[in-house]
């Protein structure tokens, strides 16, 4: 079972600071992959921040997730350098290996798929980032070959 | 002493330039004669990651592109302990050579200036080309006003979109009534396709830091925030390291090298909301609220974060500012157009030969930049248009690349300066499609507030997406233009005023696109799926390849024999075209 373990949001040098909710939200979600329920009292305990207004912030901003990820988070960059260069068929590709749709994780919480709006790499499009790792100039099937890559490491 | 660096930026980082650099710390390792070996940032050659830069007892620079690590030990041998540069590899030198000089030579550096030539993560790499001396001559000088002249005087405006006279928005800042005031530096670089405020925040840090002390001197502000993507780590990292060594030295903290004036800085990590580079998003978000922007005015200058005076300016912009102090404004407004002074930054990207950043005067034409410095259209294919101006932008089509780039003359095109993103597109790029693009984003990120932004734009991209699925009607051209038209006109902030842009343009200079979709159920671009009929060519070799592919079952054909397909069986997924190594399959 996964243990939820008591950080204390006290000692964060961010309570009580000006705009502390967005960096404690950060932090909770560095900690834990995504914003548990849990984490969300406790920072409306100790911030005093009403959790309806909480819960208003964590749903407005893209990055914050209430559900949890698979190990591996696939980003593939729609920007427009990117969907000028062939990013619908890399989703494409990717969505139909894995047999999962944008935005979902694989049963086995091994991969989800996200899109995102740009990744700044806009000379090396199409680029998929897998958690930190960006790899640039993909073809669909140069795609899934880098997503194999992953899978066979996992199993071995 | 021999000095080898290697582009250490995202792109680089992503093109294996880590892997570079493991080897050729081994390689160097081994010699004789030590050598020193430095990351830098990215010079802007990003088609030629990974780079490596050599520089010898000679004094010329000579760059190295796409060197993967199998090239490190001819490289080596050759050059560092060889002393003869490897002719193959070489794309510029500092004495003029190499097969992409054209590329640099033609480019005027100002915030570029230390990009790829400085370690970022070193305050004395900085500091030894002349930084923070524009600090402390302004510092010594005493004078804040006098700060505020001269940018007025350089005619620098702002580089993060508008275009606003960055003295100006300062002056209105000082002169705002109120003891506590603030700077904040807008680095939520949110624009697809744009990446220049990235590059500069990992290759040069230290630039954007001194221009908001400058600023917060002249304004009187002791306080900056830098409002940075999430999105970018590696920028992040840099500007963290960048602040502890500039407090350090003391250039930030308390009674600055000994003058009266303190400045510190906070680094706020956006959380994904293209809508918080708007300038009261941005400071709601920095407040610790959904980012949602407030009529203006009051401006920030006068009631910006929690109600205090603030300026909020652009990484770019920021980044001019030393340099314009140490060489006058003349030096600044001297380059440029009658009212668009210095150098512009962009980032070329998507059908164009060398894509990258490009530094260049105000005042050049686009056909200068996609011909002159970046090499044309990739696989010589017809030029088509150019996107500027991120989702606030439009197209700019081929007829128009003679436009020169100011901010009054794109904004004539219909387009908009931007923060600099410049995407090519060539004949397969299909211009509803393009369209349909940018609403799909509007849409996604419009904050809710306003509702013609809100439903406004969702009903746009609904009647986009149906005419790129051929169910377009009769009509749809002037809904467009009647939902764009109240979409314009009744939104609060930048995102609502400017989402209809990419259809207004694609409508104004692409109309016939849009009607041969509607009214002939084609695409002329071959782009949009929907749209397309596949048919096999007498170039088919009956290898089954195809039939086997079909996931429909609509190919039918003997071992070679040609195939054919069902047109009526057929759901145009494009499989077949995939899978034929002919290329006899033909769509139209």
């Amino acid at each position: 079972m996964h243990e939820h373990r008591a950080y204390n949001f006290k000692n964060m040098h961010f309570v009580g600071e000006e705009g502390q909710l967005i960096p404690l939200l950060q932090q909770a979600q560095a900690e834990d992959g995504y914003l548990r329920r849990e984490r969300l009292q406790e920072i409306h305990q100790v911030s005093g921040i009403p959790l309806a207004h909480i819960y208003g912030v964590a749903t407005f901003y893209a990055q914050f997730r209430l559900k949890p990820v698979g190990k591996y988070l696939l980003r593939v960059c729609h920007g427009t350098a990117c969907h000028v260069s062939g990013a619908v068929e890399l989703s494409q590709a990717v969505e139909k290996h894995l047999g999962i749709p944008n935005g979902e994780t694989t049963p086995d919480r091994m991969f989800s798929i996200e899109t995102v709006s740009c990744l700044g790499c806009c000379s090396l499009a199409p680029v998929l980032m897998i958690n930190n790792a960006t790899f640039g100039n993909l073809s669909p099937s140069a795609a899934v070959k880098v997503v194999k890559k992953y899978q066979k490491g996992e199993r071995s | 002493m021999t000095r080898v660096t290697v582009g250490y930026s995202t792109c680089g980082i992503a093109a294996g330039a880590e892997e570079t650099y493991k080897a050729l710390e081994a390689r160097l390792a081994t010699l004789a004669e030590p050598a020193e070996l430095l990351r830098t940032g990215c010079v802007g050659m990003c088609y030629q990651e990974p780079l490596v830069e050599i520089g010898t007892d000679d004094g010329v620079r000579y760059l190295y592109g796409h060197v993967s690590p199998d090239k490190v030990a001819r490289l080596v041998d050759e050059h560092v302990t060889g002393k003869t540069p490897v002719a193959d590899w070489l794309v510029w030198t500092s004495s003029g050579q190499g097969t992409d000089a054209a590329y640099l030579a033609r480019q005027h550096r100002i915030v570029l200036r230390n990009c790829g030539n400085i370690d970022p993560e070193a305050i004395d790499e900085y500091i030894a080309t002349g930084g923070y001396q524009a600090l402390r001559k302004v510092l010594d000088a005493k004078d804040p006003e006098a700060v505020i002249n001269l940018v007025v005087d350089s005619g620098l405006r702002g580089r993060g979109g508008a275009g606003f006279l960055t003295g100006m928005k300062w002056r209105f800042t000082r002169m705002a009534p109120g003891a506590e005031k603030f700077i904040i530096c807008n680095a939520d670089e949110g624009d697809p396709g744009a990446f220049m405020d990235r590059s500069v925040l990992e290759s040069d840090p230290h630039a954007v830091l001194e221009g908001m002390i400058i600023a917060g001197f002249a304004i009187g502000a002791d306080h900056g925030y830098i409002y940075v993507r999430a999105e970018y780590p590696k920028a992040i990292e840099r500007l963290t390291i960048a602040i502890g060594q500039a407090a350090e030295r003391g250039f930030l903290g308390d009674r600055i090298l000994g003058s009266p004036h303190s400045f510190h800085v906070k680094l706020k990590e956006g959380a994904g909301a293209f809508v918080c580079g708007e300038e009261t998003a941005l400071m709601m978000s920095i407040e610790g609220k959904r980012g949602m922007p407030r009529v203006r005015p009051p401006f920030p200058a006068t009631k910006g974060l929690w109600e205090k005076p603030t300026s909020i300016n652009n990484v770019e912009t920021f980044a001019n500012v030393p340099w314009i102090v140490l060489n006058g404004a003349k030096a600044f407004n001297t380059l440029g157009t009658a009212n668009s002074k210095g150098t512009k930054v962009f980032a070329m990207a998507g059908k164009v030969r060398h894509g990258g950043l490009v530094e260049v005067p105000m005042g050049i034409t686009i056909r200068e930049i996609v011909y002159g410095i970046c090499g044309g259209i990739r696989d010589d294919r017809q030029f088509k248009a150019v996107q500027m101006g991120g989702p606030s932008g439009g197209c700019i089509p081929a007829e128009l690349q003679d436009t020169v780039i100011d901010y009054e003359s794109i904004n004539k095109t219909g387009a908009i300066m931007g923060s600099g993103g410049l995407v090519v597109m060539d004949d397969t790029t299909c211009m509803v499609d393009v369209a349909r693009f940018f609403l799909e984003f509007t849409q996604r990120e419009s904050c809710g507030k306003c509702t013609f932004c809100r439903i406004g734009t969702k009903r746009m991209l609904e009647v986009l997406t149906r005419i790129t699925e051929g169910e377009g009607r009769d009509g749809d051209i002037e809904l467009l233009e009647e939902l764009a038209a109240r979409t314009k006109n009744s939104s609060l902030c930048g995102l609502g005023q400017t989402a209809p842009n990419p259809v207004l343009t694609t409508l104004k200079y692409f109309r016939s696109e849009y009607e041969a979709h509607i009214t002939n159920r084609k695409c002329p671009a071959h782009n949009c799926q929907k749209l397309l009929t596949y048919t096999i060519t007498d170039d088919c070799s009956g290898c089954m390849l195809c039939l086997k592919a079909c996931p429909a079952g609509a190919i039918t054909g003997e071992r070679k024999k040609r195939h054919v397909i069902d047109q009526s069986k057929c759901t145009v997924c494009g499989e077949c075209y995939k899978v034929c190594n002919l290329g006899a399959i033909a769509k139209d």
